[in-house]
This record gives structure tokens, sequence and C-alpha cells, in this order.
């Protein structure tokens, strides 16, 4: 299982990008994080969740 | 400059600071900070940099004060609206500490005029209300070797990371490249919440000029005034394939990267 955003997933062996895009994300806005740390941007569509992680979403603003 | 008696006074809760002290207060006095953008983030940011007695603040901002700007725009005053931003703010700063020289840029910050502007000093705060200006300031701090302190907020949340030379991963590493959408304008927002990203702008300021603690570099701090709620998140470090950080860049050039700085925001 897969804990995205608090919530679990049947997602292992997944892609990350596969699940953002059935998700319905904006990949321009967000950042992901994998059990704590922040994937780089250039790398979020090489990443296959993997059984036990953690995965974050959060969307950044760029109000001020 | 040896501290004056009525100095003494005024910063006396953080003179006693381990991390501040005498020296740490003669630092802040000689320091200059640039603060782009003088609206929500720029509010609490530069309201606390003025009475830590940062000794020199530089403010730019092009617009000028209105109406539906002070439910969060703490600077300015219902008297005020009108007046260019930069103007007004510097009333604030006056009134509020006397050792503070404020430089004024009222001018629109562009990809022509960024290098130059933010060369004098020694710490850029990016309090603008646009992702174009956002990647603009992230590129020009990147290529000119400025540390600087990011923060975007809308309605109750928002981020904040630090950049630093050489030492972290910078904006376009954690999101590429500039997205459309989600500004103060477009969506709304809650002035508390603005004052506690630029509040975490300030600290940020403050800290990296006295090298005191942890600052947000290699990690970005997220807030949620709903679910009043924060936390850190790592990141693996830079982006190997970042367009202006990495050892291969693609951008070199603000001026040549100008139209991606012109959002529709």
């Amino acid at each position: 299982m897969v804990k995205i955003n608090g919530e679990e997933y049947d997602l292992a062996g997944e892609t990350l990008s596969d699940y953002l895009a059935s998700a319905n994300y904006s990949m321009a806005f967000i950042a992901v994080e994998i059990n704590g740390q922040i994937v780089p941007k250039s790398q979020i569509g090489s990443v296959v969740l993997r059984d036990g992680d953690t995965v974050e979403i959060v969307s950044f603003v760029g109000g001020g | 400059m040896p501290l004056q008696d009525d100095q003494k006074l005024r910063y006396a809760r953080q003179l006693i600071l381990k991390e501040i002290g005498g020296k740490g207060q003669e630092k802040l006095l000689s320091a200059k900070v640039l603060v782009i953008g003088a609206g929500g983030l720029g509010s609490a940011a530069i309201s606390y940099l003025a009475a830590a007695g940062i000794g020199t603040i530089g403010i730019a901002d092009c617009d000028r004060v209105e109406l539906s700007n002070l439910q969060r725009q703490i600077l300015h005053t219902t008297a005020r609206v009108g007046e260019a931003k930069a103007d007004s703010a510097r009333k604030f700063v006056g009134e509020l500490n006397p050792d503070v020289k404020v430089e004024l840029h009222p001018g629109r910050v562009n990809a022509a005029n960024i290098a130059a502007l933010i060369e004098p000093y020694d710490f850029v705060l990016d309090c603008v209300d646009r992702f174009g200006t956002k990647f603009l300031i992230n590129d020009a701090c990147v290529l000119g070797k400025k540390p600087y302190s990011h923060a975007g907020v809308v309605r109750f949340s928002g981020q904040a990371l630090t950049y630093v030379p050489g030492q972290g991963p910078c904006l376009r590493c954690l999101i590429g490249s500039v997205p459309h959408g989600a500004t103060c304008a477009s969506v709304g927002i809650v002035g508390a919440a603005a004052a506690v990203l630029g509040g975490v702008q300030a600290l940020e300021t403050i800290k990296y000029l006295l090298g005191a603690g942890e600052l947000l570099t290699g990690r970005v701090f997220y807030f949620d005034g709903l679910s009043m709620t924060a936390r850190t998140a790592e990141f693996c470090g830079r982006d190997p394939a970042c367009a202006v950080c990495s050892e291969t860049p693609s951008i070199v050039s603000l001026c040549e990267n100008a139209a991606e700085y012109e959002d529709c925001n």
C-alpha cells in the first residue's frame, strides 16, 4: 500500500506520473514529497511507487 | 559603529539574545536588504526588518495603494490610498525606526534591470504576487549568486524556502517553470496568513545576516492556517537538470528568458 496525503492506495508498482494524471493534478503547481524528501521536478516522471511509500503532494502558491 | 544609548534601549529585547547581542545588532544595522514587493508578504517582512534595525532596506514596488490592499497590506493606510506603495512604505518605516535608511525602487522590476537592482544588497526577499516575477527573482539571484527568501501565499496557506548560493536547491528545482494561476487577486487571501509567511521571511533574513540557526535551505516550509499545521519537507539536493542552478544550465541570460517571466497574472 502507498499512503498519499494521509490515505492508503493500492498503487505499489505504479508510476507516480500515472497517479498524478489520474487524480487530475496540475503538474505545474505541485511538489511531491516521498518519505519526507522532495523529488526534484525533472525526476517525477521516473518515480515508481513502492509498497510502504508515504507520498505528500503539495501545491505551490504564487500570491504575495 | 558602537550602539548609542537609545539604540541599547530600542533593541534591548534582542540584545539579550545570545544569537544577537551587541555584535549581532551591529551586523543588522550595517546590513543591506532588498524587499521586492510591498504588499501582503512585504508588509510583514518590512515591518519586522525595520523594527529589528536592518540598517538599509531597499523597497521595490511599482504599484499604488488601493483600498482593496488594506485588509492585508499593513504598511499602508486609508489616508495613503492612491500613493505609490514604495513612498507609503517609506513613511511607515520612517515612523517606526529612524535608524533605517530606506532606498526606494519605484519602477517595475524586469529582466533588464534586476541584476543591477539586487547587486548592492546582502539579501533579497521575494514578496511579489506573481509566479513570473518570483521566477525572475529566483533566476537573478542564482545567476547573481545572491541569497534570497522565497514565499508565496494565497487563501489561508503558503510556502517559504531560502536559497543560498552554492548550498541548496532553488525554486526552479521544485517547480520547474512558471505556472499560471493562484494569485491573491484571483483566489483571495487572509491578511494574517500573509503575515505568517512574511514573518518567516523576515526571520530567515535576520538569521542569515547573523549566521544563526538553520535556514530553510534545502527545505520547504509549508503553512496551512485552516488546519493550523506547519511542516518542513527536506529536499534531496539540487535538481541535476534544473534549468538555472544545475552544472549545465539552459538559462544563462535573464533577457533571453524574459518571455517566461511575463506571466498573465
